[in-house]
């Protein structure tokens, strides 16, 4: 184990390097102060391969599995599946990705790995039609209902300035690690959708949000003290266009990305970049930056730049 | 076939019918496949009848086959395939066991009432509609009962038991999030199953033999049935055990005759007789006594199950009251929606057609994936009270779905193709900028567009990097799904109005994308 990390972490090391020094960007190799000091990185951005295959560089740049799971934990997963949509339309996160991200956390020893959202279209068809149901039972994860209010309790969001407090999923509350994986899409009210806007589905009344400005309730929410341990951008498949549902597959492009960080808002900022806009274009993002729940200074985080 | 196998047979078709058809009505797991609904609905009277009248096809002529049925061997239909007849028989079969009543007598036939009750709703169909034959039709009625208040009694069941199993983190069990119960009209069902309890507890098939228009029907035609109930008065010892087990009360003892018209074909009298005078055809030997045994537990078990379903209410109502929802801003200063039409549901054609042939069993309510479909209540007017209608307040309609006119046992919605579904506009979107939370609190929603399918609602740029919507009516089909997400209350700033008469919408066009070079570099 120890020698795959190693060799791993050398090629991962060694791409970086390669791939920094060709495009000649020689200080993003020295970043000012890491984030975190306990991982080599804190932010892995890795393309060009299989949403499955870009999971294992990623969390293998990122020290593995096992820096974020421990034995005998329990694991909640919070995919976007939102609508009743297949994987082609990318309206929901790549099913692939969820399964392999389950197989990472029972290989570390978790407990059990559970996976729900709280959907906007009919939940049992999302669960089936989005493929994720599928991929998570076939990974050994437990699916989960987000669709009914007695799973989710009241709790204060002392820090919001608008949402001051929301009723969260019971698995959220008590799962030991948080793993949320978004996907990059386009949005008609927010513009982009990522991993802070993610989050509104691990709530039960998102529609307080939309009357209390979106932007600010989805930048409170991230003040809540149980934040993801790991954000994961599924950025394989892109809706560009018509997001966050889609019409049809026209408004897809494939762009073999992947995202993986810590801090929910350095993520997102990451993420903004790929899709191609900038950070603060994404309202949240300095909302998120001025409640302190991280930075969207991408120049100063350890990022590792993985070529597939 | 002897008389006593005769009996069971029709118990174990009965059952079958009951079975199915109240499974129907109650598969909030949607286990039973679509394709098996008309097939076990296919011999309901007057949905095959409707239907039939509809388009005149042999795909719908289960209601001849009941005719045919009568003609042959009278009124068995309401044995063996009518579901509230049957569900009567289970209640006096209750009533047995707990010695409420145990023994039937004659009862004079009320022709008055029958013929009334018979003539009013043709009449009424033929100036008004079919309002009279919905609100008596024993099909309808049974369904009705079993979407408005079984099916929320098992949700409720299901999620008190799931509740205790997702403690132990076992998730096979779900708990269903059960949308509107309607106080406003589920009087009437819940009044039709008292009465039926009622009368099936004291008086057998009264009901059948009084109300029910399809029950007079079919006996006016059993007067000519090929094989009918007959006393053979030189055999007959007048003791009278056929007529303590005859539900409908038409055996006359004492003169040796039986009122054939009342007989609704359930032959329980055919096993009593100890010399074999009272015989279906003339074919059957004597079976001896089959008199049902006693069990003690009865009244336990009837007591177990009230209980069970008032615990069932119990936990439906905690669900209940996750449908009120957070409201916006409350503000007072907005401009209420402006409805023409109710909407109806997609494939029912127009207002029209769907009023004219619905007799809202609300099939389609208990099969709706989402909640929404519900019973109407004035939307319609008062003489299509209960035909369901979308309530896009309650949830909106699934764009992939075509569940309700697979269902629909009438053609009151007629089952669509999913690509002419996607298309088929049941309502025109309408959008008030004045009421829209952009507009009013400048802050960003979109709620409306993120669920629109076909991107009818776009949200198109604003002021300060906002954007709003905007609408495109030709692409819309009417689902709802912004009406049901836009967060303004008390008046919503987005709302479907329904189309008197269907229509298709224009497919959601748009250009191709341009695919930017790849590039080469991370953008950070």
């Amino acid at each position: 184990m120890k020698r795959r990390e190693f060799i791993l972490k050398s090629a991962g090391a060694g791409l970086l390097a390669g791939t920094s020094l060709a495009a000649g960007r020689i200080d993003k190799l020295l970043p000012n102060e890491p984030a975190n000091p306990g991982l080599p990185f804190d932010l892995v951005a890795v393309k060009g391969g299989s949403a499955a295959a870009m999971f294992d560089k990623a969390i293998a740049a990122m020290g593995g599995m096992s820096k974020f799971v421990k034995k005998n934990q329990t694991v909640v997963v919070k995919p976007n599946i939102g609508w009743d949509s297949s994987p082609e339309r990318a309206a929901n996160t790549n099913p692939e990705l969820v399964g392999r991200i389950i197989e990472h956390c029972l290989q570390a020893g978790a407990k059990s790995v559970y996976v729900f959202d709280h959907p906007v279209n009919e939940w049992t068809r999302c669960y089936k039609n989005s493929g994720i149901e599928f991929a998570v039972k076939k990974a050994g994860g437990i699916m989960v209902t987000g669709n009914s209010e007695g799973h989710y309790h009241s709790v204060q969001i002392p820090k919001g300035k608008n949402l001051k407090s929301a009723k969260v999923h019971e698995l959220i509350l008590e799962s030991d690690v948080f793993i949320n994986v978004p996907t990059l899409k386009t949005h008609g009210g927010t513009r982009l959708s990522i991993s802070m806007k993610n989050l509104m589905g691990v709530v039960w009344n998102r529609t307080f949000y939309h009357g209390n400005n979106l932007h600010q309730c989805i930048a409170d929410f991230t003040t809540f003290n149980k934040m993801p341990h790991l954000n994961v951008v599924d950025a394989f498949r892109v809706l560009k266009r018509n997001g966050p549902r889609g019409v049809s597959v026209a408004d897809v492009v494939e762009m073999k990305y992947q995202i993986i960080g810590t801090d929910i808002v350095a993520t997102d900022a990451a993420a903004t970049r790929v899709f191609g806009i900038e950070p603060d274009q994404l309202k949240h993002i300095p909302m998120a930056v001025s409640l302190g729940s991280g930075t969207s200074d991408l120049n100063s985080l350890r990022i590792s730049r993985i070529t597939m | 076939m002897n008389q006593k196998n005769l009996r069971k047979f029709r118990w174990v078709i009965s059952l079958l019918f009951l079975v199915s058809t109240a499974l129907l009505f109650v598969d909030y797991r949607e286990l039973v496949p679509e394709k098996w609904y008309s097939t076990i609905l296919f011999l309901q009277f007057i949905p095959s009848l409707v239907s039939f009248v509809r388009v005149f096809s042999i795909a719908a002529a289960g209601c001849l086959v009941v005719l045919l049925l009568t003609l042959l061997f009278g009124r068995i239909y309401c044995s063996t395939i009518c579901p509230l007849g049957i569900l009567q028989d289970f209640f006096s079969f209750l009533s047995r066991k707990l010695r409420i009543r145990k023994r039937y007598r004659l009862k004079k036939s009320y022709s008055l009432i029958r013929y009334v009750f018979l003539a009013l709703p043709f009449i009424f169909l033929v100036f008004g509609g079919i309002f009279l034959v919905y609100l008596l039709d024993p099909y309808s009625n049974f369904g009705r009962i079993f979407s408005g208040l079984a099916r929320p009694a098992l949700v409720g069941i299901n999620n008190v038991a799931a509740g205790i199993f997702e403690k132990m983190h076992i998730y096979f069990l779900y708990p269903v999030n059960y949308k509107g119960f309607h106080w406003a009209t589920i009087w009437f069902p819940a009044g039709i199953l008292g009465l039926v309890i009622w009368m099936s507890f004291f008086h057998g098939r009264l009901y059948c033999n009084t109300i029910c228009p399809v029950g007079t029907l079919l006996g006016l035609l059993s007067r000519l049935s090929l094989y009918r109930i007959k006393m053979d008065k030189s055999t007959c010892t007048r003791c009278g055990k056929c007529a303590v087990v005859c539900k409908a009360g038409c055996i006359d003892f004492r003169n040796m005759t039986l009122d054939f018209d009342r007989c609704v074909g359930c032959f329980n009298c055919l096993d009593t007789c100890d010399t074999d005078s009272i015989k279906y055809q003339h074919a059957f030997k004597s079976a001896g006594n089959n008199k049902m045994d006693d069990s003690a537990n009865s009244k336990r078990a009837f007591i177990t199950g009230t209980m069970i379903y008032t615990l069932g209410l119990l936990g439906l109502s905690k669900s209940l009251k996750a449908n009120i929802r957070a409201a916006g801003t409350g503000n007072t200063n907005l401009i209420p929606e402006e409805k023409n039409h109710p909407v109806s549901p997609p494939g029912s054609i127009s207002l029209k057609h769907f009023n004219d042939y619905c007799t809202a069993c609300h099939l389609c309510i208990s099969v709706c994936p989402t909640g929404v479909l519900q019973p109407s209540f004035l939307e319609y007017g008062f003489t299509g009270m209960m035909q369901p209608r979308m309530d896009y307040h309650t949830n909106y309609c699934n764009y992939d779905c075509t569940r309700c006119g697979e269902a629909c046992p009438t053609g009151a919605i007629l089952p669509l193709e999913t690509g002419v579904k996607k298309l088929t506009q049941m309502g025109r979107v309408k959008f008030v900028i004045e009421n829209c939370v952009v507009y009013t609190d400048n802050t960003a929603c979109g709620s409306c567009s993120e669920h629109c399918p076909t991107q009818a609602v776009r949200m198109v740029p604003y002021k300060n990097g906002l954007t709003i919507p905007e609408t495109h009516v030709e692409t819309c089909i009417g689902c709802g799904a912004c009406e049901y997400a836009c967060p303004v209350r008390p008046y919503r700033a987005i709302y479907v109005d329904g189309n008197e008469v269907h229509r298709m919408a224009n497919k959601p066009h748009f250009d191709e994308m341009e695919i930017e070079s790849e590039e080469e570099e991370f953008p950070f």
